[in-house]
């Protein structure tokens, strides 16, 4: 019997996984093959909204338990002339528009903001590149402003768009479907460990839907649409990392 | 301690096969199982390889982040911090293609190995081929088990089918612990589930250690994969592969110690 020599042994390993991931990166610009692999999210999606309970909570924790420092990602800083004025003044004149299927449009101040009654959490961030860190949360339920503007029956997703704008120059959005909206730990933070949210973190406003990943949490949260499709808004698959990186769109995974 | 040579076959109720006939060794459900699941252990390597690039740190608790101290750095194993792109699905840098390889194929493995498991006690095979026996174990065994690979002798001529003990913890090891393990703290690892069984988060002691024990359980399979794909070749790849396609399997020609 031949004895092969660890060289060749190893050399052959080596060979063969290249030629596999090769073959797996042909096979992952192929449309017909990503479209089943692409399945597999609304999979885990559609298991996850059979099996758990939807209004599960996510974890909270206590004061002790928090990261000691809160890092910040994505956009650190929209820097744009307009968000420059507005941080300038502490952002007294920004507004928050809430329209699209709703009966009443309207828009609310951040003082408006933070006369609701307020819901603070501290949980744990995770982003979709593997970290997390735990930070106290603290702002107004989404529920609230989707109920004073009167959501349709019609709206089945609501869309956040942002004032930050990203990949040369797109705004960022994103969405969430209605079993999220109206989760009472989906909130509009205002404020980050006690103090006023920073801009690297989303000021004055940002998302916090607590049973996605990070992407899904908007910042400098501008403008709330009540919609019953997501395909006619920009490129059609409901996030800015949606559409230019095919990141999922449900992001409980 | 009685401990079991070539000399001196254990009890058999069927006479051993001689070498050179051919047995039925793996049944449908095994061979299924087997290349399914192989498939989806390289794709679940080279795309978790690629996710683990996209923060190259691991840490234990709760929380971890690039201001906490991680207890496993990538550049400390490979130069740039990277794991190199022959290792990884995709091979260049693309996170969200890599969750979506990860994601498809994390279903296709679990569903898999519960598929196998229930097959594995239906038919019994768990219990007549893989269930160790406590003599098994004596170390004067594994002694001699060791002596055995290292000569390249891997079957007891009085029951060339059966399992060694080596190849019986390897096994075990990896259908009953490593990969159960990878399938639970991946699932620990979704926010979705962390809301609906915070029992997981606590099993594994929060979710930045269950990243830690998936990459731990994905290192185990790695090399289990190694190990095996080596084995396979100094014991004849050709009869070896063959057995896991077809079911049947050719007995060695007994060598001389």
């Amino acid at each position: 019997m031949t004895i092969l020599t660890r060289r060749a042994l190893l050399g052959g390993l080596v060979a063969g996984a290249g030629g596999l991931v090769s073959g797996c990166d042909a096979l992952g610009q192929d449309e017909t093959f990503r479209s089943i692999l692409f399945k597999g999210a609304d999979w885990h999606q559609w298991t996850q909204r059979a099996l758990t309970d939807r209004n599960a909570l996510a974890r909270e924790f206590r004061p002790e338990q928090m990261s000691p420092v809160f890092r910040t990602n994505g956009t650190r800083n929209p820097n744009t002339p307009t968000y420059n004025a507005q941080a300038a003044t502490g952002f007294v004149d920004w507004r928050v528009q809430v329209d699209g299927l709703v009966a009443r449009p309207q828009s609310f101040s951040i003082a408006q903001l933070l006369s609701m009654p307020q819901r603070a959490q501290i949980t744990r961030h995770d982003c979709v590149e593997g970290w997390s860190a735990i930070g106290k949360w603290q702002g107004p339920r989404l529920a609230t402003l989707l109920d004073a503007a009167g959501l349709s029956d019609r709206a089945r997703y609501i869309v956040f768009h942002c004032a930050d704008r990203y990949a040369g120059g797109r705004p960022y959005y994103e969405s969430i479907d209605l079993v999220d909206a109206f989760h009472p730990q989906t909130i509009l933070a205002l404020g980050l460990n006690d103090q006023r949210l920073g801009v690297g973190h989303g000021a004055p406003v940002r998302l916090r839907v607590e049973r996605q990943l990070g992407y899904k949490h908007a910042k400098y949260v501008e403008r709330i649409e009540a919609v019953a499709d997501l395909a006619p808004i920009h490129g059609g698959k409901g996030g800015l990392w949606e559409d230019i990186a095919d990141y999922e769109w449900y992001a409980g995974i | 301690m009685q401990v079991r040579t070539d000399a001196t076959p254990v009890t058999d109720a069927a006479p051993a096969p001689n070498g050179g006939s051919m047995i039925r060794k793996h049944a449908l459900a095994t061979r299924l199982w087997h290349w399914t699941n192989a498939v989806a252990i390289i794709v679940m390597l080279g795309s978790g390889f690629m996710i683990l690039n996209a923060h190259p740190h691991l840490y234990w608790g709760d929380y971890g982040a690039n201001f906490e101290q991680p207890w496993f750095r990538v550049a400390w194993v490979f130069e740039g911090g990277r794991i190199p792109g022959w290792l990884t699905i995709p091979s260049t840098y693309n996170l969200a293609l890599a969750r979506r390889w990860h994601l498809f194929f994390a279903l296709v493995l679990a569903f898999a190995l519960t598929a196998y498991m229930i097959a594995g006690l239906v038919n019994r095979h768990f219990q007549r081929d893989l269930a160790i026996r406590r003599a098994e174990l004596a170390p004067a065994h594994l002694a001699h088990d060791v002596r055995e690979h290292l000569a390249l002798r891997f079957h007891d001529p009085a029951r060339p089918g059966a399992y060694n003990i080596l190849q019986k913890l390897s096994y075990v090891g990896v259908i009953f612990v490593a990969l159960p393990l990878a399938i639970l703290t991946g699932l620990t690892m979704s926010p979705g589930i962390n809301a609906a069984a915070p029992w997981m988060l606590d099993l594994f002691g929060g979710r930045q250690s269950a990243r830690s024990l998936h990459f731990i359980a994905s290192i185990a399979i790695a090399a289990f994969l190694v190990v095996h794909l080596a084995l396979v070749i100094l014991a004849g790849p050709v009869n070896e592969v063959r057995s896991m396609i077809t079911g049947r399997w050719r007995v060695p020609q007994e060598k001389q110690p």
